[in-house]
């Protein structure tokens, strides 16, 4: 039977899961009546989907160019047109979804990991808070995309060092967020008492630290992995992320760039999707938040 | 105030120092040899050897980053591998752009950013404050480079109302500024709205209200003096995300500024250029910052930093 540290007893035992379960239901009630986290989530599922069965959907192989058919616009045949190579858009465009969405997804791990880490040690050892904080300082006087584009000039040009580039770029906001949570949960009694019996730093941070300072970290995860999919796709674009024919969007709308004139629909359809995707997280990040700020009822 | 402002003073001696090393190593991890990209590959021992020894990088890296400050703090922040020019020339030539690109962004993303902040908070919970506040997301999670090919696609291209691209004065300056303004509205529409309604919630303002007070008188007499207090800090903190966004902006509109000053120093190794670049950028975000606290100080009596 589980156990809260230091109290024993079958009755602790039943408070604590119907609060637990009280409060998860309050959460998905109000996250159900969110119609903007709603609206965020199916686009985001909508996405996911789509390029998930990209193979099985994809109307066209990725790199398959038919040169009869170059710089088409929007029809039956391809419905978001063709690219100078007669390649199929919307098939690049599930491929690239997959490439964006990861690049978010590694960016927001790396930089949330490293960022929560930090955090936690930033806030909870007061001793190494002020030197951590300075560094984090100093990082944050760059702007993340500068950031991020002065890394990838160190790293090299190309997809995995513009997403280390990016998850780089996002700690600092990780390990201000945390660091700020942990400050005030170590100042609680029930943090105070754990020391008080003697239970060990990890176990305290494990145990109790952590569980209460997840919803900020969730919330900020949700809102950075939209903006690393921007950064990401911003750095594409500038050249320094993928490189074509690589189909990330910030690439495509990247090479979408050149035939403006003749072929709006190359740059339009895939800047289209990062800005929905990036709307969806941001509206899900809102949505998430409110949902999860007890303050709100 | 005048122990906080020593305190802060000191820590942005600290931070300023820190970001220096950090742009001076991290340049220097770069892999390659500037000296072989300045010479070209069928350069010779001998020519690469001498170049080195002119520009000072056969010196201990210590040695070197100790150089470096001692003149940047002269004001020298080196010559250009490319141009031939000092950095500093080359930053002061190109500020006007990026200042006048970063000040009219800034006007119309406030403008826009207050007006859709307000009618967002008066008309809470309708249809008027969930269209606003979409558009204010859209805004944000919109790529800047993606707006501004729109916008070129749309006035230049089919209505040929603005140049396509390159500097030719305020006109020029028109579509990087609304692509740059855009996601800048966006942020200070949602903290003009929070703020807003913070205000109109307070007791004076119902005082106001009960004593007759008209909608206008209200809203710009009563509330908005006090909901703008955090706006102005929201303001002063997207100077960084401006010196960002111009990056991206000025090299899709060909703008000779300091952000795409960033990309072709970055494309062409030209170490100088690029570490003044970020030392000075950096540098600016850093005083934003810092003036930024200060006004908060003027702006709101309240608030006394100890």
């Amino acid at each position: 039977m589980k156990q809260l540290d230091g109290v024993n007893g079958p009755v602790v035992y039943v408070e604590v899961e119907t609060k637990t379960y009280s409060k998860y239901r309050s959460f998905w009630k109000k996250l159900k009546k969110n119609k903007g986290a709603l609206v965020g989530a199916g686009i985001l599922l909508f996405f996911i989907t789509m390029s998930t069965l990209a193979p099985v959907i994809g109307p066209y192989p990725v790199n398959e160019m038919m040169f009869e058919d170059s710089l088409q616009g929007p029809s039956a045949k391809h419905w978001l047109g063709t690219d100078e190579f007669g390649r199929d858009l919307y098939t690049r465009m599930l491929y690239g979804g997959r490439v964006s969405l990861l690049m978010g997804l590694v960016a927001v791990s790396i930089s949330g990991t490293i960022g929560v880490i930090l955090g936690v040690i930033a806030g909870y050892y007061r001793r190494l808070d002020m030197y951590i904080m300075q560094f984090m300082d100093i990082l944050m006087a760059f702007p993340s995309l500068l950031m991020a584009i002065a890394i990838v000039s160190i790293l090299g040009v190309g997809l995995t060092n513009a997403m280390i580039a990016v998850a780089i770029s996002v700690i600092p906001s990780f390990v201000r967020v945390v660091r700020g949570s942990v400050l005030s949960v170590r100042e609680t009694e029930y943090v105070e008492a754990s020391r008080a019996l003697g239970v060990k730093d990890g176990k305290i941070i494990i145990k109790h630290i952590l569980p209460n300072v997840a919803s900020p970290i969730i919330v900020l995860a949700t809102i950075q992995f939209g903006s690393s999919i921007l950064s990401a796709a911003a750095l594409s674009f500038l050249g320094l992320g993928a490189q074509p024919p690589n189909p990330e969007w910030g690439a495509l709308v990247y090479v979408g760039k050149s035939f403006l004139s003749q072929a709006w629909w190359m740059m339009l359809f895939p800047g289209l999707a990062i800005m929905l995707v990036v709307l969806g997280f941001n509206l899900l990040g809102d949505g998430l938040r409110d949902a999860l700020d007890p303050r709100l009822k | 105030m005048s122990s906080y402002l020593l305190k802060r003073l000191l820590t942005m001696g600290v931070t300023l120092i820190g970001v220096s090393l950090l742009v001076f190593f991290m340049i220097h991890l770069v892999p390659g040899n500037p000296v072989t990209y300045i010479l070209g590959d069928f350069a010779t021992e001998e020519s690469i050897k001498e170049l080195e020894s002119r520009l000072g990088l056969d010196r201990p890296i210590f040695t070197q980053y100790a150089a470096y400050m001692l003149n940047a703090v002269q004001g020298d922040l080196g010559t250009s591998y490319i141009t031939g020019y000092t950095v500093v020339e080359e930053i002061l030539n190109r500020i006007p752009i990026t200042a006048q690109l970063a000040l009219y962004s800034v006007a119309f993303g406030s403008i826009i950013g207050i007006m859709m902040g307000i009618i967002a908070a008066v008309k809470q919970n309708t249809i008027f404050d969930q269209m606003a506040m979409l558009v204010a997301l859209v805004g944000i999670s919109a790529p800047g480079f993606w707006i501004a090919l729109f916008l070129i696609l749309l006035f230049s291209y089919q209505l040929g109302i603005f140049p396509i691209s390159g500097y030719s004065g305020f006109y020029s300056l028109i579509l990087p500024s609304i692509t740059l303004g855009l996601g800048t509205a966006g942020t200070i529409a949602r903290m003009t709205r929070s703020s807003m309604l913070d205000v109109i919630k307070q007791d004076y303002i119902r005082t106001a209200q009960a004593k007759g007070a008209s909608l206008y008188r209200l809203i710009f007499h009563h509330s908005l003096q006090n909901a703008l207090i955090p706006v102005v800090t929201v303001i002063g903190m997207q100077f960084g995300y401006l010196m960002a966004g111009a990056v991206v902006t000025e090299t899709v509109f060909a703008l000779p500024g300091l952000g795409s000053l960033v990309v072709s120093a970055i494309s062409t190794r030209d170490i100088p250029t690029v570490q003044g670049l970020l030392l000075f950028m950096a540098s600016m975000i850093i005083l934003a910052n810092f003036v930024v606290d200060l006004l908060y100080t003027k702006l709101d009596p309240r608030i006394r930093f100890d």
